[in-house]
């Protein structure tokens, strides 16, 4: 376990959260609150490691006295607040918003989204076979990941990650607008004539898939990608003496993707390229 | 920030486009070609280049005004200039519709096809001019949302790239050192250094502000010098292009409205000897009528004359602010029980009073003359009409505020208020009314404007922010509200042009008076756009609790009335039978529909609704940011399923239009902010009240 600065203390927040007192500390958001109180609310843009964008509306629960729905991933907490997390409004809401997603975007490798639209019996067929979709072609223009956009849910994380809130790179954007918006680096140019590093952080957040390694995305495509039989291995990186942990994901004795825990407080889920990517001495077996 | 730059380099002409607004750069950090050994030595830029993020949108603006799209090497030299990344700076040029990141004709024709122009025909002017302007004519005809010539209805903007005509720039002037490399004809512009001398002079008198002598003295090119189509009725000679001249064109904009195929055709290939625009003081049918608070000076005075604005009261309202100091300002726009006339309603006097009491320096008032829902058009017939009101009424919610900088966010569709307000805000710097000291009362304000580029969002308030300073225009979470992080994450007053022209009247006939006027709940005089199939349509003014029936009788109502759209796109529809719903905020809402910005578009039963219906969702789509889920795809199934339904009635419609409702509710209960919270409105009003699909 890592060791946790204690800053100062902060005061507790009481409201009312589905009929319970809870109390928060302050500062904390209604998805903190609904988690501490062992509550499942569906999140998809929301990120441990990053700010909230509140960009899909899909945790969004009824704030007494709001006029509309609150995201529960970026509203914080406010004394005496009344919030229920499961009214039919809410789940009318969440249910749609599932609807829409999966109508328009390849959700296949979006952990969880299943058990979600069974729970809220969402059905993203009854927009008919015509309902438009994504309809773009996975990026492959470099040896190291894959960016399949047909898959990409807009949540602004890589953006976020590859931004000012970790990397500083800014090799990525949402460009155009509305449903025509698609990440991109400038001029949509191939990722090899952009300013990205290949530290591979915008994979680590990607909440669907969009964003794979190579060798995932090569073994999904041979039908050889079988999670469980992959073993997570955390350990720390040779490369240098900043003292990275790494999880490495084997399968078949392969190493076939690269993680870092997000509570590390080195990292916080943050490589470079060398500890994401340069494994391949490790398997070198001449 | 390590930055990556690609290859690719601007063109002399895009290179002077943008070192025209940010004057040569100063390093080679900064994108200079020749790399000096001090620049090796020192790195230049960082912080202080960074800080200009806020000039990309003009720096975007001012390559498409001179080339007419956004190349790989102009958007990559703007970078450099000010330390953007490439990616985001694509991101931010893709957002808006009015520029293109592909090579396209130097002119662009945006014909409108939004409701109140499709209503007049916009369909076969559209089809006409679009099979008469093909590959090779060197104009690219865009569709367009509402471009706020709805009393003109069908409408045409032409926009042809070009280098600035002489004396007048396409780009609004910034104050500052920039602004001085900006100007061009330096001689004839206004010195703000002469200007304020000239303006402490005369301060000890209102004869001397207002003497003929310190008006010629200001008067900047603009008076002397052909301006191109911009002029109004007091129009001269048309501008000769080709002047200055390369053999190229220079920038010049027309409006072709009423549209007819030919005048069209006319106006996109020659914009500069089209016919001029009539005045403002066309758009308002009451003009000249007395009893006219809001309206009263549009065509009675000159609106490029700050003496004939003096002369018809201005400025009375300013001085009578500096005497009751800016918690009196407050107290009385609170007692007027003024309100946002944007569509939000938010009581103005609480947002003033929030704004001012926040610790946080420096302060920021925001103009939101980004006028885009379809059938609005008041804020433009003022700018253009009475612009100095707007002015005037600017510096005193920045004096209440507490407030030293204010930004007008002028819609990009907009060519000639920005032309009237960018001169008569030169005209009172140059007067001292604007500057370090205004009136000589030790209060500093200056106003700088900001174009728009052609995105309906931009029009809400948080949005609005991101477009100023340089980022997408998608809107932001709330809270925290404006009053306490809003532009550059400082608290901001944010209105609306009518807004704030209200304020005059509430200082110069003081609160009192003005709650006389109106109902208990909805104080003052209100504005209306009334356009569509009605005889006289253009701005009434008109006391709040007005009926509808008394707007329409005004306007010459038609007989065969099928529905009525208030509110705009993001309104409701009501029927013909509901013109006694009084309209104010309170009567429209307790009626179930909303006053909204204040539009009151009559359709006749000519006009088939599922295509009305159709156009308000193609809007939607269009204009949606594509930040959240429940508008980004909501808006595109709202639009499929009417599609669907378009030819059908009853049982036939009845699976879509339960869909529809599904989703429209989503999208009212989750989406971020009013575009996609309002995208259902208009759609299900059709369908509740009309029997739309019956």
């Amino acid at each position: 376990m890592t060791a946790i600065p204690l800053g100062s203390p902060r005061r507790l927040i009481e409201f009312t959260l589905d009929g319970q007192e809870a109390r928060v500390p302050e500062g904390s958001t209604i998805l903190d609150a609904c988690r501490a109180a062992g509550k499942d609310i569906p999140t998809l843009c929301q990120g441990d490691t990053l700010t909230p964008k509140n960009a899909c509306r899909v945790c969004v629960v009824e704030v007494e006295g709001a006029r509309t729905l609150a995201p529960a991933c970026s509203r914080k907490a406010e004394p005496g607040m009344d919030v229920l997390t499961d009214t039919e409004r809410a789940r009318h809401s969440r249910k749609i918003v599932l609807e829409l997603l999966a109508s328009s975007v390849d959700l296949s490798t979006t952990p969880k989204v299943a058990e979600w639209i069974k729970e809220y019996e969402a059905k993203p067929d009854r927009f008919g076979p015509d309902a438009a979709r994504l309809n773009e072609e996975p990026k492959v223009d470099n040896d190291l990941y894959v960016r399949d956009y047909d898959k990409c849910i807009l949540c602004y994380k890589c953006v976020d990650a590859c931004g000012d809130q970790w990397q500083n790179t800014f090799a990525i954007s949402v460009a155009g607008r509305g449903f025509d918006a698609r990440i991109a680096v400038e001029h949509d140019a191939p990722l090899t004539d952009s300013a990205c590093v290949y530290c591979g952080n915008c994979i680590e957040v990607c909440p669907t898939g969009a964003l794979s390694f190579k060798s995932e995305f090569d073994m999904r495509a041979a039908g050889t990608w079988d999670e469980s039989a992959q073993t997570e291995t955390t350990t720390v990186c040779a490369y240098c003496g900043v003292g990275c942990n790494l999880t490495l994901h084997v399968q078949d004795n392969e190493i076939v993707k690269v993680t870092s825990p997000h509570d590390n407080p080195v990292t916080h889920g943050n490589l470079c390229i060398k500890g994401r990517f340069g494994y391949q001495h490790v398997q070198n077996r001449d | 920030m390590d930055l990556h730059f690609g290859d690719s380099k601007p063109t002399d002409e895009e290179r002077a486009a943008v070192d025209a607004l940010l004057g040569p750069p100063e390093s080679a950090w900064e994108g200079a070609d020749d790399r000096t050994d001090a620049d090796l030595r020192w790195a230049r830029g960082g912080r202080e280049a960074r800080e200009r993020r806020d000039l990309l949108l003009p720096g975007l603006h001012a390559v498409n005004d001179r080339v007419g799209w956004i190349s790989e090497g102009a958007l990559d030299y703007l970078c450099r200039r000010l330390t953007v990344p490439p990616a985001e700076a694509y991101g931010v040029a893709t957002f808006y519709s009015m520029f293109s990141m592909r090579p396209r004709p130097a002119t662009v024709l945006h014909v409108c096809t939004d409701i109140a122009c499709a209503a007049a025909g916009a369909a076969e002017v559209c089809a006409g001019v679009e099979a008469r302007l093909g590959p090779g004519s060197g104009v690219s005809v865009e569709r367009s949302p509402c471009l706020g010539l709805c009393e003109r209805a069908p409408a045409a903007l032409v926009v042809r790239a070009g280098a600035p005509a002489a004396g007048f720039s396409p780009a609004p002037p910034l104050p500052g050192s920039i602004d001085m490399r900006l100007r061009r004809g330096g001689a004839a512009a206004p010195d703000p250094a002469v200007g304020g001398s000239a303006a402490s002079s005369s301060n000890a008198g209102r004869a001397g502000i207002s003497g003929p002598g310190a008006e010629n003295s200001a008067r900047p090119a603009l008076e002397d010098e052909p301006e191109g189509r911009l002029r109004g009725s007091r129009g001269r000679s048309p501008l000769v292009t080709g002047r200055g001249g390369v053999g190229e064109s220079s920038y010049a904009t027309a409006v072709a409205a009423p549209a007819t195929i030919d005048s069209t055709i006319a106006t996109a290939t020659a914009p500069e000897s089209a016919p001029a625009e009539p005045p403002a003081t066309m758009a308002v049918p009451q003009a000249g009528q007395p009893g006219l608070i809001l309206l009263r000076r549009i065509g009675a005075v000159d609106p490029t004359s700050l003496d004939d604005y003096r002369a018809h009261g201005g400025y009375e309202a300013l001085r009578h602010a500096f005497a009751i100091g800016p918690a009196g300002v407050i107290r009385e726009v609170t007692d007027a029980g003024l309100v946002g006339r944007g569509g939000a309603a938010f009581p103005t006097g609480r947002k003033w009073q929030a704004t001012a009491s926040q610790p946080d320096h420096p302060h920021y008032l925001v103009c939101n003359a980004d006028e885009s829902e379809p059938g609005t058009f008041k804020d433009r017939v003022i700018m253009e009409g009475d612009p100095y009101a707007l002015i005037e009424s600017m510096t005193i919610a920045g004096y209440a505020v507490g407030a030293h900088k204010g930004y007008v966010y002028l819609r990009g569709e907009y060519p000639r208020a920005l032309h009237r307000l960018t001169h008569a805000i030169e005209q009172a710097r140059a007067r001292g009314l604007l500057g370090d000291d205004v009136l000589g009362q030790g209060y500093a304000f200056d106003i700088e404007i900001r174009r728009g580029a052609g995105a309906y969002i931009c029009g809400e308030e948080t949005a609005l922010f991101n477009s100023i300073e340089g980022y997408r225009g998608e809107p932001r979470s709330k809270p925290p509200f404006p009053v306490e992080k809003g532009l550059f994450g400082k608290p901001t007053a944010a209105n609306n042009v009518e807004t704030l022209v209200n304020v005059l009247p509430i200082l110069t006939m003081g609160a009192q008076a003005y709650v006389a006027i109106g109902t208990e709940k909805s104080t003052g005089p209100k504005l209306f756009c009334v356009s569509g199939t009605i005889e006289r349509p253009g701005i009434y003014e008109l006391p709040f609790g007005a009926t509808l029936g008394d707007l329409l009788d005004l306007a010459g109502k038609p007989d065969n009335l099928r529905a009525v759209l208030l509110g705009g796109a993001a309104g409701g529809f009501v029927r013909p039978d509901e013109l006694d719903i009084p309209l104010t905020f309170e009567g429209t809402r307790e009626a179930g529909t909303t006053l909204g910005s204040g539009v009151v578009l009559a359709l006749d039963d000519t006009v088939p609704l599922p295509r009305v219906l159709l156009r308000i969702a193609e809007f939607f789509r269009d204009e949606s940011c594509g930040q959240c889920v429940p508008c980004r795809v909501g808006t595109v199934r709202q639009e499929e399923a009417l599609h669907r339904i378009a030819e059908r009635t009853g049982a036939a419609a009845a699976g879509d239009i339960a869909l529809l409702r599904e989703v429209g509710r989503a999208m009212r209960d989750a989406s971020i902010c009013g575009l996609g919270q309002t995208a259902w409105n208009a759609v299900e009003s059709a369908i509740d009240r009309l029997g739309a699909y019956e």
